[in-house]
């Protein structure tokens, strides 16, 4: 059942997708959720959906590995879609007893629950045909101007790679401390919500606990090995843009302002 | 030969944990010399301070009192601290607990990264380090996804990147299986044979102190043996008060001196042993 949280979950592969500079690949989706957000009508979500098309064709992940990502908002989107369906004002479609659907309501609900997909899909997209480790140094490189006002950029990048590192770790740990709570004949399943939250307070304390000695022993084997902080570190990747990093970046740009000039005109 | 670490009255003192005030005394009065290019096995019971003295070996504990030299350089002298931790790397006992990122050429690449190495040469050293452990074709594998014993090599690897002159395991082999424990020692064999890098290796099972140059026995923050390993596990008795085993081979050997045949107690090797029991009983 944890195995299926897809968050920060990388597919290798050697598409242009994954050969572009990760600075590129989180430029470009700020410039997708800034247009995202000026799309409304159906010319501009078409832009949207269609740009979506094109970079899941051209990093060739699994329209499958897409979908199993949606599966935790879920809920969400139905949720989203039933409020606005019902509660928009408007003229109404249909009305039964104090429920009403209008056709302002219709469109609001299909253009959040749109949103929504575009904006969670086009993200993991990044984050599957990027490696953490890439994305941490890229993010890291981007910030970097920010050190200059004493930002501690080399440190937050460290501590995200390594969180997304500890993911894996900590699942599996999850996992077999349920496991063994299970076989002492805990019960996770039944109850209401407050009893089933109860029930994971026997999870977390081992957690916390085994999470904390890990951070120790982990400190210490990266003393170990010389790790000083980020003054005077290189790197066995060093970032690079090519030429294709800035055809990414003219065409999402250019996919961004025109979405904003259509919406100035009304589209 | 050059001293590759030397201990000089070496005291180590945990500070206080609990309210009590009570610090715990984890090494008083070590004096060691160990030679660069063996193969050292430390033993000793749980609490032995077998962990702490590893740790003054590259500064990342220094003494209470008295000294350590790596390379006649002083773990006390923070100039010198990541001089002294590129020459004497350490392996711990839980892999996933020192693997920093998540591909494995990442990870070897971490100590160089640190160091400054220009990247070329890291790439080097990575490629290298990873044959050398005989992980070459796992360089872009996520290292949670290998057996236990890979991932220790990976971490041996790691290590090895720094091109340090001696490797300190810390129970590294404890937590693995039969397989992965002898894929960890044979790998730390060659590259003593072969780099002639210094090998300090901690360990419970006795079998794997066999093959060591030299075997030093921990027991209550103080050498209580040092020599080769025939001498030092045939002294069965003394081992055993100290709440530690001998190797089947010795104990074999013992209990039929006991019974009155004359077994040698430094056949440690099985042919070796059982040759010598065949040689006892045709006399
Ligand atoms: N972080 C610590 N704080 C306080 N006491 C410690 C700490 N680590 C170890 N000790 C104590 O120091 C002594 C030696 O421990 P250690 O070096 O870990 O032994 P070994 O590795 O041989 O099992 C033990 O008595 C242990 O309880
Ligand atoms: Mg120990």
């Amino acid at each position: 059942m944890l195995k299926d949280i897809t968050l920060g979950q990388y597919f290798p592969g050697d598409t242009p997708a994954h050969r572009l500079d990760p600075r590129t690949k989180i430029l470009l989706v700020i410039f997708y959720i800034v247009a995202l957000f000026c799309a409304k009508s159906v010319v501009t979500y078409g832009i949207m959906i269609l740009t979506l098309l094109v970079c899941v064709q051209i990093s060739k992940v699994k329209a499958g590995a897409l979908f199993r990502g949606l599966k935790p908002v879920v809920f969400i989107i139905i949720f989203t879609a039933v409020l606005n369906l019902f509660f928009t004002p408007g003229n109404y479609l249909f009305q039964w007893g104090p429920l009403h659907i209008s056709d302002a309501g219709v469109r609001m609900a299909v253009s959040m629950v749109l949103r929504i997909m575009l904006l969670i899909t086009g993200t993991f997209l990044m984050t599957y045909t990027t490696s953490p480790i890439r994305l941490t140094d890229g993010l890291e490189s981007l910030l970097n101007p920010l050190k200059r006002l004493h930002v501690p950029v080399h440190e937050l990048a460290m501590m995200m790679s390594i969180a997304l590192r500890f993911i894996p770790t900590l699942i599996e740990e999850t996992d077999k401390i349920m496991s063994a709570q299970k076989a002492r004949g805990a019960d996770f399943e039944s109850g209401n919500l407050f009893r089933k939250a109860k029930a994971l307070i026997p999870i977390l304390v081992p957690l916390f606990i085994s999470a904390f000695r890990r951070a120790d022993e982990l400190a210490v084997a990266m003393e170990c090995r010389c790790y000083h902080g980020g003054e005077g570190r290189t790197k066995l990747h060093v970032l690079k843009f090519a030429t294709r990093d800035w055809v990414a970046l003219v065409c999402g740009t250019a996919i961004m302002v025109g979405v904003i000039v259509l919406r100035q005109f009304g589209m | 030969m050059a001293a590759m670490i030397e201990t000089k009255k070496l005291e180590y003192t945990y500070p206080s944990v609990e309210e009590d005030g009570k610090a715990t005394v984890a090494l008083r009065g070590v004096n060691l010399s160990i030679e660069a290019g063996s193969f050292v096995v430390v033993l000793g019971h749980n609490g032995s301070g077998k962990s702490t003295l590893a740790k003054t070996f590259n500064a990342v504990a220094l003494p209470s009192g008295g000294s350590v030299y790596v390379e006649g350089m002083d773990t006390k002298d923070e100039t010198l601290l990541l001089a002294i931790r590129q020459r004497v790397g350490m392996v711990f006992q839980n892999p996933d607990n020192q693997i920093v990122a998540n591909v494995v050429e990442e990870d070897v690449a971490f100590a160089p990264e640190n160091l400054g190495v220009p990247t070329e040469e890291i790439r080097r050293r990575v490629d290298e380090a990873l044959d050398a452990v005989g992980m070459g074709e796992f360089v872009r594998h996520a290292p949670h996804l290998l057996s236990g014993g890979q991932k220790q090599r990976i971490a041996i690897a790691g290590v090895i990147a720094m091109e340090p002159k001696c490797i300190v395991l810390d129970e590294a082999t404890a937590m693995l299986d039969p397989i992965g424990r002898e894929e960890v020692l044979s790998t730390v064999h060659r590259l003593n044979r072969e780099k002639g890098i210094t090998v300090v290796l901690i360990t419970h099972h006795m079998n794997e102190a066999e093959d060591a140059d030299r075997v030093i026995v921990m027991d209550d923050g103080l050498v209580a043996m040092d020599g080769a390993p025939q001498a030092v596990f045939s002294h069965v008795e003394e081992l055993r008060s100290m709440g530690l085993t001998v190797p089947d081979t010795v104990a074999l050997a013992y209990e039929l001196g006991l019974d009155g045949l004359n077994v040698p107690l430094t056949a440690l090797g099985v042919e070796e042993c059982a040759d010598a029991v065949a040689a006892a009983l045709s006399k």
